[in-house]
């Protein structure tokens, strides 16, 4: 029960639930602090932005709807190549191209949702990991479209509003991510404190009893589906319009892994978990990028194992347990 | 429309009216294990119903076919006139035909309230709306509580399910399946594993539900079989081994000898 | 004169045997237990070093480094099985998954810094690596070795499934956990010695498979693609499924990079989405 003054009906009780948070604008506000005072990591800020809004869409799925996706990655990159394809075949214009290429992986994301939905465990990871390779490979194969493993090439983007050149300092590359990051952030947190909320923790935390208070838990799940490949899709926009390159990295199984270890390092299932350890895992990464990346996997692997036995909610998990005891006394 | 209490309806008046939910040659078996043998029910529409038998007869199986759970090999269901043999769980139930779990099935890391909301709002369609807060859906969410309060659960809505008392615990599976607004209600167990002296509370419960309720209830306790069932069936090896009014079965040796007289021994 | 299409179609059931010892191993844990073990493939890459080792350094002939190929994968994966997998039977796929990923990066962070990240050499006995002619058909004899382990092993697991009474006991645990446990079955120890030797089949996979596929730190990722993709093919704890899957992926992969190479490994997923589409349980899978 929150410690605050006890609410006085059930309706208010459940509006306290969604209540800003001190702790929530703090945590916007300190995202501003790169513009001041570190302006020499503001690409990387940006990176972090990306990697962020990523996590956060998987959050949708795995945090709030319980699906376990080891191909994420593949609404990502669909959402880079659809960026960068329309700079270089239409025009440059960044939001129309961010509009094009989220309605692009929502719609790859709508038409697997079908096959999604039908499937749990071992059967729905390998179905999205499948899904992800298969595009993958598509991708490599299709070098006259994607340029195959050079790159894409040719991605131009034209200055944001017309005024702000993405320039190499990522002053505009941070400040696009991060206004594009809170947007979506202030939709995923009305999405998780609606109706539509309620049921996909509700298929979370029991699927089975889902059809039998008269839920049909494979149409939410369809849905939400569609928009996490959305928002996946605009985060794969984004680091397209603002590196102005895409190569098949957007669509690696890595990228898959990466966003999954960023997402239960920070929590999942807390929409700030995502966000927080995109940071941790962006800044670790930059900090040791000059170790050889199997030895970097080795403390992913290591990590990922504490986490798994000691850590089972994240990082966020800890902290608001630690919290609660703490308050508790 | 409920008849005046004082007057119980006749096991005729029973007889005459629609049936609510009917199964026609039900038949399933797992592998070599056969647990439904050619079940024929009828249940008429109010009607209270024990359904007992040993230990592994096949009631919660026969429940799970019921709800579409689990599909029989052969035969057909009926809710009311509608065939609904091949339709999904949530079909059923949005027709109404609702369940309980023998073993607890809740949404552990939701409160009350808002497992009880959540059912309000899959039946009222508006479970797929993302773009409003559920705090706008005042009638939807006092709807949910009044149910709690009516199941005596109004002072713990607030505290996550897995922190309950386990009697709450099965008086909630009975509130998620009240607000599905079920016309036939199936409670397998309710007061499994509850102790004796708390059953009765959970059955004091299930009797104050409305006359237009048809129920059907699985239960081991045949003192309370016998005060709150109007109808009993008596299930053995997958089959529907006898059934009639309390008095009938009471009246039946054969039951005693299978079953009644076992469990007095045992 | 036979066809040169037999060629690749022996070339992929030869392929496909491999990936056979290397999957049916976790087949079957996964049917009797549910759980997602994603270092499967690392345990097959211990058992590739092993045999490396044992050959560069200590100079002892291929052959005889097999039995311990598959003996120290089997000892290591209970290991693994003791301490941290057993505590998470219960858990979300995701937890296993985590769990198991988490082995695998460090496995493949490991085997790096021991061995470093290049291809290891083997040196096969020279009756080994000949090959000869059956009506104008070049096969090569170390491929037709292992068509002829493949096949006893399926033989060896089948029989021994079917025949003995731990077989029978693994069978009504994949078949119904509830039921076997009533029934008096250890289903904790069914579970450690079928995982204990499906390790061991995947660890004498990774020896069998340097010929093939040579060995590298990435082996315990590019292989476990495979073996996810036959397992869930074939169907979740059956062995005539594993191998009919194997079979099936090994011939696939083969022919598609003999006849369409720009297609890549497109062709072996393309036939998992659609198989799994078909039949969500897998070829042979009751669940
Ligand atoms: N999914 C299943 N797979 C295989 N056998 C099952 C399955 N579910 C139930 N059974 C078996 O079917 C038989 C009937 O089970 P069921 O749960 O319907 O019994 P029940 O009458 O509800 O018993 P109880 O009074 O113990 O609840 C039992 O022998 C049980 O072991
Ligand atoms: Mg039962």
């Amino acid at each position: 029960m929150p410690a605050s003054a006890a609410p006085s009906t059930p309706q208010q009780y459940l509006q306290s639930l969604s209540r800003w948070h001190p702790i929530e604008i703090a945590f916007w506000l300190a995202t501003l602090t790169p513009f001041l005072l570190f302006p020499t990591y503001l690409s990387l800020a940006s990176q972090i932005a990306v990697a962020a809004l990523f996590a956060l869409s998987l959050d949708l799925i795995l945090g709030y709807a319980g699906i376990v996706s080891l191909g994420h990655a593949a609404f990502f990159g669909i959402g880079a190549y659809t960026a960068g394809l329309f700079s270089k075949f239409v025009w440059g214009e960044p939001l129309s191209g961010l509009l094009v290429a989220t309605a692009m992986a929502a719609l790859v994301g709508y038409a697997s949702s079908f096959i999604v939905a039908r499937f749990r465990h071992l059967t729905l990871i390998m179905i999205t990991l499948g899904l992800g390779l298969l595009l993958a490979e598509a991708a490599n194969s299709a070098g006259w479209l994607t340029g195959g493993s050079d790159g894409l090439q040719g991605v131009d983007i034209w200055p944001l509003l017309g005024l702000f050149k993405f320039d190499l300092y990522g002053t505009t590359a941070y400040a696009y991510s991060l206004s594009v990051l809170f947007v979506v952030f202030l939709m995923a947190r009305r999405l998780i404190n609606s109706p539509f909320g309620l049921a996909l923790r509700g298929i979370r935390e029991n699927w089975v009893r889902m059809p039998a208070i008269g839920a049909d838990s494979r149409s939410h799940i369809r849905k939400v589906y569609t928009i996490s490949a959305g928002v996946a899709g605009i985060a794969g926009a984004v680091i397209a319009q603002t590196t102005s390159t895409v190569s098949l990295e957007a669509l690696s199984f890595e990228r898959s892994a990466d966003v999954l270890v960023m997402l239960v390092l920070g929590g999942a299932g807390r929409l700030y978990g995502g966000l927080v350890g995109a940071a941790i895992f962006m800044i670790a990464r930059d900090q040791f990028s000059g170790i050889a990346p199997q030895f970097w996997y080795f403390w992913i692997g290591i990590l990922l194992i504490a986490v798994v036995m000691l850590l089972p909610n994240g990082i966020l998990g800890g902290l608001s347990k630690i919290l609660a005891r703490w308050r508790g006394r | 429309m409920s008849a005046p209490a004082h007057i119980a309806p006749s096991k005729d008046a029973i007889a005459n009216r629609a049936i609510a939910l009917a199964t026609r040659g039900l038949s399933m078996s797992f592998g070599s294990l056969v647990v439904a043998r050619d079940i024929d029910l009828n249940l008429p529409v109010g009607a209270r119903y024990a359904l007992i038998g040993p230990n592994g007869a096949g009631k919660t199986t026969l429940i799970n076919m019921m709800t579409g759970m689990l599909a029989p090999n052969s035969g057909q269901i009926f809710l009311g006139d509608e065939a609904i043999t091949h339709l999904e769980p949530q079909d059923r139930v949005r027709r109404g035909l609702a369940r309980t779990f023998q073993i607890n099935t809740l949404f552990a890391g939701l409160n009350p309230l808002e497992a009880v909301t959540l059912a309000v709002i899959e039946r009222r369609g508006i479970a797929g709306t993302f773009w409003q807060n559920i705090a706008m859906h005042r009638e939807a969410i006092e709807e949910a509580h009044g149910i709690l309060v009516k199941l005596r659960l109004g002072d713990c809505c607030y505290q996550p399910t897995r922190e309950l008392p386990y009697g709450r615990q099965r008086l909630l599976e009975i509130a998620l399946a009240l607000a599905t607004k079920p016309k036939v209600l199936l409670l397998d167990e309710p007061a499994a594993g509850v102790p004796q002296d708390e059953s009765g509370d959970i059955f004091e419960v299930v009797a104050s539900l409305s006359d237009d309720l048809t129920l059907l209830f699985i239960e081991h306790d045949m003192h309370v079989v016998f005060r709150f069932a109007s109808h009993i069936i008596v299930l053995v090896g997958g089959a529907v081994f006898a059934q009639g009014t309390p008095a009938e079965i009471a009246a039946d040796t054969g039951v005693r000898e299978v079953y009644l007289g076992k469990r007095k021994h045992g | 004169m036979l066809p040169p299409v037999l060629g690749v179609l022996f070339d992929g059931i030869a392929y496909g045997m491999l990936l056979f010892l290397l999957s049916v191993g976790l087949s079957v844990t996964l049917g009797l237990m549910n759980f997602v073990n994603l270092a499967h493939c690392a345990f097959a890459m211990l058992g590739g070093y092993v045999t490396v080792t044992l050959m560069n350094v200590l100079h002892w002939p291929f052959f005889a480094t097999l039995p311990l190929a598959f003996l120290i994968a089997a000892a290591a994966s209970v290991a693994f099985e003791r301490t941290l997998y057993r505590r998470l039977y219960r858990a979300s796929d995701l937890d296993q998954v985590l769990l198991t990923i988490g082995i695998a990066f460090v496995s493949v962070a490991v085997a790096a810094w021991f061995f470093g990240t290049t291809q290891q050499p083997v040196d096969m006995p020279a009756y080994m690596r000949g090959s000869f002619n059956v009506l104008g058909l070049n096969i090569a004899a170390y491929r037709l070795f292992l068509v002829g382990v493949g096949v006893a092993v399926t033989v060896a697991l089948i029989g021994a499934l079917e025949y003995t009474r731990f077989g029978a006991q693994v069978r009504a645990a994949v078949d119904n956990q509830r039921m076997a446990s009533g029934l008096g079955i250890n289903v904790d120890l069914t579970f450690a010695i079928t995982f204990a030797l499906g390790s061991g089949l995947a660890g004498l996979g990774g020896a069998l498979a340097i010929e093939i596929v040579g060995l590298d730190p990435n082996f315990a990722f590019t292989y476990l693609v495979y073996v996810l993709i036959i397992v869930s093919v074939g169907g979740l704890g059956s062995i005539a499924g594993s191998f009919a899957a194997a079979c099936l992926i090994g011939i696939s992969d083969i022919a598609g990079k003999y006849y369409v190479p720009e297609l890549g490994a497109f062709l072996i997923y393309l036939v998992m989405v659609v198989v799994l589409m078909w039949r969500p349980a897998g070829l042979f899978g009751k669940r």
